[in-house]
């Protein structure tokens, strides 16, 4: 692999826009820090959820009682594959001078992103009217929904995000600016997808089993 | 409409139904508040300075501005807090085995708010202002990476300070204490505005330091001037590099346990109540996973000034400088390993207790090293005793103190006996006030010549040293002695009259300190009214060895003419040693700098309706300042011209103004540096 | 990928779809992974304490090659700032995650 195409992690801007790169450097590294003190975040969100699913059940629910395999194996591969559609539109914006391309993949990981919120909110509506299950019962309940709608507003917000930069790649063309809110938007998404592998696993796979 | 707000929350009728001695000291705290917004605007308008104002500086991104701003800020916040430092100790004498003027719950919220604003709206700023103005200067760059950023940044803390400054008016402030402990800060125990007041204040301040973090530290990994690698920066940059990380990844638990304090109080969530399995025990956890690193984000950037001061008053290089950076590091890492010694009475098990006590006794091992290379870099150094290094001294006996106090109490078996009590509030002070405060005023003292063209008078600022040292050790020593008769913080009365003695030494401590808040606003009306004497236009009146002494005093917008080159540490003190400190560059170029942009004024106001309508449950203007926000962001990401462009003209016959004011100048040498005759610029080899 | 743009060395030429393929293997192996979580919790294959390593296992896995597929994190040099800053974030998650669970079980045994 060649030097220039990977000035900084995530995403480069090829050879469509060579001199963009020292302007992508700042920014990315930027926002790389912004998502590591995200993380940092979600992290705190998980050590509660761990204690809290441990000892404050309250008699209540217990994360047994929250899981459907099928609904979250569903979730899971709704938002991989959003985050591969969304690699997809990154290599459209790299190698490919046109729109044509980016947009449709863009749209694409939207619609993905858009079922999974939707999946989401469905999922608490089920919590909550069949399962009794508000988030007001315990404090296990409190750190469960804490933790999956910190995640769920992080992915709407990225749809919002992403709305934006449709609007700006319509409006301004594909400049410099419009790319690298992309590229910063890319990384956005593939942490939330990260974030989402602890949450199958610590939350709903491993809740099944203890 | 109004929520939950009505005419009973305002001071005043409050004041007006029930005109007793407390409520009356809260109306009168209440007409200052409003008096001094009113002289304000008054004034502003009088001299018609709401147009510069506006476009100078509010909507300005320039750093040194942004910088300048948040001192103030800070300035006010802290007239405030030591107001209030000094009315407790006073009700406290007064109240020794009688009632006192105040009522407990009127008390509770002035040990709140002094605590809080001190911590996130006079000691944040502060240091945010002084790393906004110098660090950029000394790395060689013309901004920070991200200057709106920047503004925004300084708009939340200010949206924050300003909640706390409403509360003094409309409604009461928390009585939580600044640590806001659950669950005596759940609803069940503290109903009212009290508490939201404190979480928003503090979520917005929370938020605005994890994005200068973010800032300070892209800036230093990314724009330093050429040659400047890491190992090259001034100490300062080193010590503003380890706070920003320590912002950057700390601040996220304080804002997981606000916004979880919020749902347990505004959703009925149960993080931390006592029913329904909440767990009180995880609020103290999280805070102080934020706790702790705060001390350190608040004292490292004072050891950078110390480090500076000591070197260019010495006039030698820093010594063991490397050592010193490592150190740093050490402090840094280790500050997120300790946070149990602030709860070891919780019950957890006593190997954990050990554990942590035995990392918390570390730290004491780099901030040793320190100790020793600041005295290093004394020995045989030709030392001004100017009033910034009258504070680099005074703290290194004054820290060595809070330090060793410090170490009794990581003992987790002194700690029980002392824990909670004056003892802790003794050592806290002693270490933040030397290692946060006396820095920090050092740090005016030495770059306001920079940021405004004179020095601050300099018998004004030996006598509020005077004030601040002697108030500091009258204030504070006696509460150790207070804490081991078994006095505890936070009480607003005692029955034992052995305390009376005590507690008027400290009083006396109180007014002395703020006799030094007194000085240094005497020393800065002083040194206005007499500023063409003390000008220092040349830009260099402490014989400075870093980058920003390079520069004319006060620089323009854009720092450099050309971003320098180095090949060396003391970069400054070897260009002019090598006679290439004052050229005309000769390969000037037009230059792009950040233009004035409304979007963080608009973000501050937004912020404060959001949480002031969300302290007050008035839902409407939460989702309409929510929206103004983010609107404001999402409308500014469709402006593309953001740069004003200054043509290579105008920076040609700046730079040929400063070194014709230059040649005009005599140099001189280091015994007439408080002179008249120190114009900014340093005799060689001097 | 034939049509490549103007002007990129004859050398270069087969990295869209070099970078293309990078893609696909960090999806199959997420997926992969991914299926075997769920397989082992749907099949019984694990349980109690143990299946909190072996889950947590597989989504180290998955994590690692969603960084290392996805967002490019690798041993380059051009990469070190990013790299040193994503496992310094990893020890002071580390630090917070393991205090917390440590401090607080402790303490619930006690009580």
């Amino acid at each position: 692999m060649s030097g220039a195409d990977t000035r900084h992690p995530g995403l480069n801007l090829g050879q469509t826009d060579a001199g963009g790169h020292d302007a992508a450097e700042e920014v990315v590294f930027g926002f790389w820090v912004f998502l590591m003190s995200d993380m940092v975040l979600f992290a705190i969100l998980f050590a509660t959820y761990a204690t809290m699913s441990t000892h404050g059940q309250a008699g209540g629910p217990a994360p047994l009682d929250l899981v459907d395999l099928g609904s979250a194996l569903a979730e899971t591969l709704l938002l991989l594959g959003s985050s591969f559609t969304f690699g997809m539109a990154s290599l459209a914006l790299k190698y490919r001078e046109g729109r044509t391309r980016l947009v449709a993949w863009l749209a694409l990981t939207f619609v993905l992103g858009a079922v999974f919120v939707g999946w989401e909110v469905h999922d608490v509506h089920v919590w909550i009217t069949q399962d009794d299950a508000p988030p007001q019962r315990s404090g296990f309940l409190s750190a469960h929904y804490l933790l999956t709608a910190t995640h769920g507003l992080h992915v709407a917000a990225g749809l919002l995000w992403m709305a934006v930069i449709a609007v700006q790649i319509g409006w301004f063309g594909l400049i410099r600016e419009v790319k690298l809110r992309l590229m910063r938007l890319a990384l956005f998404w593939h942490m939330l997808d990260i974030v989402w592998i602890g949450i199958f696993t610590f939350v709903f796979l491993y809740g099944a089993v203890r | 409409m109004l929520g939950a707000l009505d005419w009973q929350a305002i001071v005043f009728v409050r004041a007006w139904r029930d005109p007793s001695a407390s409520e009356l000291i809260g109306a009168a705290a209440g007409g200052l508040a409003v008096t001094g917004a009113l002289a304000a605007v008054v004034l502003l308008s009088v001299f018609r300075l709401w147009r510069p104002l506006w476009s100078g500086w509010l909507t300005s991104l320039d750093h040194k501005k942004i910088g300048i701003m948040y001192i103030v800020l800070s300035l006010v916040m802290l007239l405030r807090a030591v107001i209030e430092a000094a009315l407790m100790r006073l009700h406290q004498l007064v109240a020794v085995g009688q009632g006192g003027p105040l009522s407990p719950e009127h008390f509770a919220q002035l040990f709140s708010t002094h605590g809080t604003i001190m911590i996130f709206f006079m000691a944040m700023p502060l240091l945010t202002g002084i790393i906004n103005y110098v660090m950029p200067l000394q790395i060689g760059a013309r901004d920070v990476s991200f200057p709106l950023l920047n503004a925004i940044s300084l708009a939340l803390t200010a949206a924050g300070a300003a909640l706390v400054m409403v509360s003094l008016v409309i409604g009461r402030f928390s009585t939580g204490g600044w640590s806001g402990y659950a669950t005596y800060t759940e609803l069940a125990y503290s109903m009212g505005e009290g508490v939201d007041y404190w979480i928003w204040a503090v979520t917005l301040s929370s938020l605005g330091s994890t994005l200068s973090g973010l800032n300070f530290a892209v800036t230093i990994y990314k724009k330093r001037c050429p040659g400047m690698t890491l190992f090259r920066m001034p100490l300062f940059c080193w010590t503003t590099l380890c706070t920003s990380i320590l912002m950057i990844f700390a601040m996220a638990p304080l804002t997981a346990a606000t916004v979880m304090l919020a749902l347990d109080r505004y959703a009925g969530f149960h993080f931390f109540t006592n029913d329904a399995g909440g767990n009180m025990m995880n609020y103290a956890n999280l805070f102080w996973l934020f706790g702790h690193p705060e001390v350190y984000i608040l004292i490292l950037p004072a050891f950078g000034v110390y480090s500076e001061v000591f070197a260019t008053f010495s006039g030698k290089t820093l010594y063991g400088y490397r050592a010193l950076v490592f150190a740093t590091m050490c402090i840094a890492v280790l500050s997120f390993t300790v946070w149990l010694h602030h709860f070891f009475t919780m019950g957890q098990s006593a190997n954990i207790n050990a554990v942590f006590g035995i990392a918390t006794m570390t730290i004491g091992i780099p901030t040793g090293v320190k100790v020793y290379e600041w005295l290093m870099t004394m020995v045989r150094g030709r030392i001004r005793l100017t009033t910034p290094m009258l504070f680099a001294v005074t703290f290194l006996v004054t820290f060595v103190l809070g330090g060793l106090t410090g170490i009794l109490l990581a003992n987790p078996t002194i700690d029980f006996s002392v824990h909670n009590s004056l003892f802790l509030v003794a050592h806290f002070h002693n270490m933040l006030i030397p290692g946060l405060l006396f820095g920090m005023i050092a740090a005016v003292q030495v770059w306001f010549p920079k940021a405004f063209g004179f020095r601050l008078h300099e018998g004004w600022g030996v006598a509020g040293f005077v004030c601040w040292v002697a108030g500091f050790y009258l204030a504070f020593m006696p509460l150790y002695a207070l804490g081991l008769m078994g006095a505890m913080r936070r009480t607003s009365q005692w029955a034992r009259p052995e305390y009376g003695p005590w507690l008027a030494v400290a009083l006396l401590g109180a007014v002395l300190v703020l006799g030094g808040v007194f000085c240094l606003a005497m020393q800065l009306f002083v040194s206005i009214r007499r500023r063409k004497e003390l000008a220092v236009p040349v830009g260099d009146p402490w014989d400075g060895r870093t980058l920003e002494w390079a520069c004319p005093a006060p620089p323009p917008e854009w720092n450099f003419t050309v971003i320098p080159k180095v090949a060396s540490g003391d970069a400054f003190t070897v260009m002019k040693r090598e006679g290439r400190a004052y050229e005309m560059p000769d390969d000037i170029e037009d230059i792009e700098m950040p233009a004035n942009s409304a979007v963080a004024p608009v973000i501050c106001v937004a912020s404060v309706a959001t949480g002031f309508a969300v302290t007050w449950h008035i839902w409407w203007l939460a989702v309409l300042g929510l929206a103004a926000g983010w609107g404001a962001v999402i409308a500014r990401s469709f402006v593309l011209d953001t740069k004003r462009r200054i043509p290579a003209a105008t920076l040609r016959a700046s730079h040929a103004a400063w070194l014709d004011r230059l040649r005009r100048t005599v140099p001189v040498s280091r015994a007439g540096e408080t002179d008249p005759r120190n114009d900014g610029l340093a005799e060689h080899g001097a | 990928m034939t049509d490549r743009p103007e002007g990129i060395p004859e050398s270069e030429a087969d990295r869209p779809a070099r970078e293309f393929r990078r893609y696909v293997t960090g999806g199959v192996l997420s997926l992969a992974l991914t299926l075997a979580a769920f397989g082992a919790v749907a099949l019984r294959l694990v349980a109690g304490q143990g299946a909190l390593v072996v889950l947590g296992l597989l989504a180290l896995a998955q994590i690692v090659v969603q960084f290392r597929y996805f967002l490019h994190i690798d041993l380059q040099k051009s990469h070190r700032d990013d790299l040193q800053l994503i496992l310094f974030t990893a020890l002071i998650v580390g630090l917070m995650v393991g205090g917390t669970i440590w401090i607080l079980f402790d303490q619930h045994t006690r009580m």
